[in-house]
Order: C-alpha cells, then structure tokens, then sequence
C-alpha cells in the first residue's frame, strides 16, 4: 500500500516538475535528467524501498500504519516520505536529495522497533440492518518483541482509540430572543468524528504527555477541533464542547479508562460498544503501546459500517432515485389505507 | 422491538411507532384530521431528527386519510366538489411550502418555525372553536332552544365567481376555497400535517360546511396535498424515511377505521370542542417548550446534506 502510495506520487510529482520547472533556466540543468525520465522515478523507487523494509517487517500483522522504524519519529513513515517528495517537488531537485534519503532510514539505529503491536478485531465488519442494535467489537492483540521486555524502561501501557467517520458538523445555540429560545449564533466543527471511543490501560493523561496526545490525535479533546470556526463565533470552545457534551450523552464518544486489560505486558484486549445510531463509513481503531508518556508502537485495523440488506435498499433508492422512492413511498401508503378500509368493512358484514 | 430506522438513521421501539400511529388514526378518524398536528411533535420527542419527522409525517397521512375517507364515502359524506378547488389551491401551497422548508433547513430555523406555527396556529383555532363548540353545548342543553342558525351570510358570500356544492348545500364563491386550499398547502408542507386541523375548522366556519361533511371532504384533499408534498420532500430533501411511515401507518390506517365510527356516534358540538380541547393542549406544550430554558441550548446538525 505504502509502496503504491509513494509510486503514485513519484509518478505525479515528475511530469508536475517537468511542467514547472522549465521556467528557471537555472534550474533546468539538473532538472531535467532527474525528473522528466521514467528511470529516474524507478531510480529513486528502490530509495523508498529501502526504506520501506522497515514498515514492511511486521506487515503480517496488517497494512495499516507499519511499525516505525523510531519511537521519536514517531509520526507515520508515510508522511515523512511525503513531506521529502513533496520539498523535493518545490525546490530546485538535485541528485542529492534522493542519496540524501538514502541514509537516513538507514541511520536508524534500530533495526526496527524494540515493541510491536499486533492487532485484531472480533469483526471487522458491522452491518446495520433493520434489527440493528448497537453491536460490541472485541479489540485484542499482542506486544511483538526482538528481544527480552526491557527493564529500564517504564511500565507498557496500552491504548486503543475507535474513530468514526469525520463528517462536518454545524453546531447552533440557542438564545432567548424576545421571551423564546432561538438558535441565533452558530459554528462549523471541521473534525468532529461521528464516533470516538478510548480504552486505556491507565488514567489517559497521565499514560501520555499531551503533546504525543496532540500528535496522534488520541483523546476526544484533541480529536474534535475547528478550523475556520474561530472566525465565526467569539467562543469556538463553547461550541467544541457542546458536540462534545452532546455526543457523550448520546454514547458516541466514550472514554474508559483501564478498561484494556493487559496481561504479562503481551497480551491486551477491550471491548468497545458501538451505539445503535451509528453512521456509515470506516471506523479507524488503533492500537497504541506505550512507554515513558511516549507511543512506542502504533498498529491499525479497520471496522466497515455498512448499512445492509433492505436498510441499504432504502437508504440508495431514496438517495439515488427520489422520485421513484416518493412514488413508492405513495403507493404503500395508498395501499395500506385502502387495505385496512377493506378490511373493516369486510369484518362488519 | 428495536428497528434501525434507514433515513433518520436512528434506532427506535417499532411497537412504539405502532401505537403512536394507531392513537393518530383514531384522532383522524373521529376528526376529520390527519394528526399530524399531534404525531410530528411526539415523533420529535422520541428523537426522530426533525426534517425526517416532518417529510415522513405527510406520508402516513396519506395512509390514514385515504383509509378514514373510505369509510366516508360509504356514508357519502364527502362533497367531491368542494374537495377538488380546494385542492387546486392546495397543490399550489404545498410546492410553496416544501421551498420554504427547505430554505428554512438551510438557514437551520426550522425547528422554531415549525413551533412558531404550530403556536400560533393551533391557539388561535383551539380558542375559536373551544369558544364556539362551548356556546353551542350550552345553548343545545337549554330545553326548547333551537339548534344556531347555520346559514349565516357573511363576506364569504358576497364574493364573485359563485359554485354550487350540492352536498355541503351551500352556493358560494369559488375564491375563498381557494385561498384556505392553499394556505393549508404551505402549512402542510411546513409543518408536515395535513392540514385538517385549520381545514376543519375553516370550513365550518368561513365556509359554513356541515360538520358531517366537512371531515370528510376534508379528509378526501389531504390526501392529495399530503400526497404530493411526500413526493416534492422525496425528490428535494430526500428525507422521507419508508420504514417509518410504514409503521407509522400500520397502526394508522386501522385506527382510522375505529376513529370515523366512534366520530359516526357523538354529535357535532362534541366532536368540535374534543377536538378544540386537544388542538389548545398541543398548543400549551409546544408554547411552553418555546419559552422555557432548555436543557441543551446547543444543537447539532451533520453533514452539508441536511
């Protein structure tokens, strides 16, 4: 996945930089052996795959997230190989760069992280039918270890995060404007998930710093935020809170502590809920191991929430032909009525 | 019996819906009404999202009026006539509506117009007709007293453009059918009820229809309103959601059927101050939640589409 995602935008970045660059002569020189050849993109591919080997020791486990290569750098390998095609697009490329890449996965001192997630779902995936009543997903996996569980460091714990779909959400408050309550001023939350559970080996915010919380998005307050928000009203926290507020009552975000048990720092499993009023899409569960407030280890899997069977049906027909869902929407009540007026009278005589 | 509701995308008691349904048709039966009036307000509470409630709402009304109305034409009270022009009117009105509602989504004020109107609408029609049943009860009670006169002339009758509608007995303008046609259409639309409730008594009153008649034909032109405005709700903010109109009607369309008999045995100016009693509590209610501190004064509505 990872290799096809960086091909892909090698393969982009190339003709985009043969498109623009022509414009600095300066630049041109060096630039056109480098990009504008289809070799040179697999010249650098093998790059990346050095690089690679690293995220793709462990795949067995799953293609999410690979293990990274170093606990600092943390921050998914996928982005940093992103970010170095991405300055290598905008400046003037040079041979060195790609060499430059070079090294520097190789630099990592380990091999490999000491600790690795291995996880696994009870499901992967949940269909809502017309019964469909909340459903509960059994988290669990395992702690991979090179070698023996180091001593010096601090307790393993373990966290696991649950996120549903991020839709736009548009959050409005009431006012009492003349003796009646009127929704006056409102707020756009760009990333509220529609759902956001966090089970955890220990109290969350001390088990974490909050900047290894900031940068992986773990805990409802640092998942829910606003982009353009602070514009539009003087208090954007007054409304985050408030989806916040909201969605808890309605137990779409949940945080349980010690929740996740974890057994001779190998084995860890939960058990989250998912609500009846779930929405449709990928619910991203990570699995975190960590150590000293820091995130050692990061694994992924994903839960698909469909709508199924005659739900799915009525939810596509509405959507995708409107006028024939009215017409039938009609018909069956016509029906009906019709039918019980029958009835009746055949029950009188 | 939990069932996950495929539009409002939420997960309700279907036995629930049943009994909400059936308790609506019998109200429609007895009344002439499609309870929307009652039915969108409770739909609401049990945590329906409110466009979904409004737009699914018309549809069972279909169901339940076409099921009272039958029971009417058995009796042949309904006056065909009447019920087309003011249909005429009310197809207009309801296209109107359902852009007003859905300008009204946009701007998120939805829920406030619906209660506005609702206030506003059932109080002044409850007070009126609470008043005006009360009279009659007691002038009925008085021994020897003549029933009121009905055929009261008033600016209705001076208008242009006279029709006879032989059933009502009544010989009159064609205008103000029209225009009660299509204020019940806008409101219809907003407010997801059939309109029976302004229709009834505006045809008493303004028009001077039978009561006998009235609930019949009134019956008869919601279902067409409530008809086409379930199709304009399909087509423009696809928020009709099937399995809950089904259960809705299920328990609807029977007690429709026991509503128009017990409505066949009470009199007149029962029927109306029933009816006048129910509108004025709904009323009350929705006032109340109005001005009242909510609980939650902040309010959450997802994605671009709704």
């Amino acid at each position: 996945m990872i290799r096809g995602l960086l091909f892909l935008l090698l393969a982009l970045g190339a003709p985009a930089l043969a498109q623009t660059d022509p414009a600095p002569v300066t630049a041109q020189p060096e630039d056109v052996p480098e990009t504008a050849q289809g070799e040179d993109a697999r010249q650098m591919a093998p790059v990346q795959d050095t690089a690679e080997p690293q995220a793709e020791v462990t795949p067995e486990s799953q293609d999410g997230d690979a293990p990274l290569p170093d606990e600092p750098a943390a921050a998914p390998a996928e982005t940093d190989t992103e970010t170095d095609t991405g300055s290598q697009g905008e400046a003037d490329p040079q041979p060195e760069p790609a060499p430059e890449d070079d090294p520097k996965p190789e630099a990592d001192p380990e091999p490999t992280a000491p600790e690795q997630a291995v996880g696994g779902l009870s499901q992967n995936r949940v269909s809502i039918t017309a019964g469909f009543d909340g459903s509960e997903i059994f988290v669990f996996g395992a702690v991979m270890r090179e070698a023996p569980v180091p001593t010096e460091a601090g307790p393993l714990d373990v966290v696991i995060t649950v996120e549903g779909p991020t839709l736009p959400v548009v959050v409005r408050r009431k006012e009492r404007v003349l003796g009646i309550w009127v929704n006056t001023e409102s707020a756009n939350i760009d990333e509220a998930p529609s759902f956001y559970a966090v089970a955890t080996t220990g109290p969350l915010d001390q088990i974490l710093t909050e900047t290894e919380r900031l940068r992986h998005r773990i805990g409802v307050d640092k998942t829910v935020r606003t982009i353009g928000a602070r514009a539009q009203v003087e208090d954007p926290q007054s409304f985050i809170d408030a989806v916040v507020r909201i969605r808890e009552n309605d137990a779409l975000y949940t945080r349980q502590d010690d929740t996740v048990d974890l057994r001779q720092d190998t084995l860890f499993s939960t058990e989250i809920v998912l609500p009846a009023n779930l929405v449709e899409g990928d619910y991203r569960t990570r699995m975190f191991l960590v150590r000293d407030r820091q995130v050692v280890n990061v694994t992924e899997q994903v839960i698909t929430v469909r709508k199924d069977g005659l739900e799915r049906l009525i939810y596509t027909t509405a959507h995708e032909r409107p006028l024939l869902y009215g017409i039938l929407s009609l018909l069956v009540a016509l029906f009906a009525g019709w039918a019980a007026s029958e009835a009746f009278r055949f029950l009188r005589r | 019996m939990q069932i996950y509701l495929p539009i409002a995308e939420v997960s309700v008691n279907a036995f629930l819906l049943l009994g909400l349904g059936g308790l609506v048709g019998i109200l429609s039966g007895m009344f002439g009404v499609g309870g929307g009036f009652l039915l969108t307000p409770l739909l609401f509470f049990i945590g329906i999202p409110p466009a979904v409630a409004v737009a699914t709402q018309a549809n069972q009304i279909v169901a339940s009026s076409l099921s009272g109305v039958m029971a009417h034409f058995q009796r042949r009270t309904v006056d065909l006539k009447m019920g087309f022009v003011l249909l005429a009117g009310g197809l207009v009105g309801s296209a109107l509506g359902v852009r007003v509602f859905t300008m009204l989504q946009k701007i998120g004020q939805v829920e406030l117009m619906v209660s506005l109107c609702y206030v506003v609408f059932l109080g002044i029609i409850g007070g009126l007709m609470f008043i005006e049943s009360w009279r009659a009860i007691r002038r009925s009670r008085k021994p020897g007293a003549r029933p009121a006169p009905r055929k009261h002339h008033s600016w209705v009758h001076g208008l242009p453009f006279k029709m006879r509608f032989r059933q009502s007995q009544l010989y009159i303008s064609a205008i103000p059918v029209l225009l009660i046609g299509a204020a019940v259409g806008v409101l219809a639309a907003i407010m997801g009820v059939g309109g029976g409730f302004i229709m009834v008594p505006a045809m008493i009153y303004i028009l001077g229809m039978p009561t006998k008649v009235v609930i019949g034909t009134s019956l008869f032109q919601i279902i067409f309103v409530a008809g086409f405005t379930t199709l304009m709700h399909a087509t423009s903010t696809q928020t009709v959601d099937a399995v809950l109109a089904l259960l809705l009607l299920l328990g609807g369309v029977i007690g429709a059927q026991v509503g128009t008999r017990i409505g066949m045995r009470m009199k007149a100016e029962q029927l109306r101050i029933l009816l006048a009693i129910m509108v004025l509590v709904v009323c009350f209610k929705l006032a109340l939640d109005l001005v009242l501190t909510p609980n939650e004064i902040y309010s959450l509505t997802t994605g671009a589409a709704h």
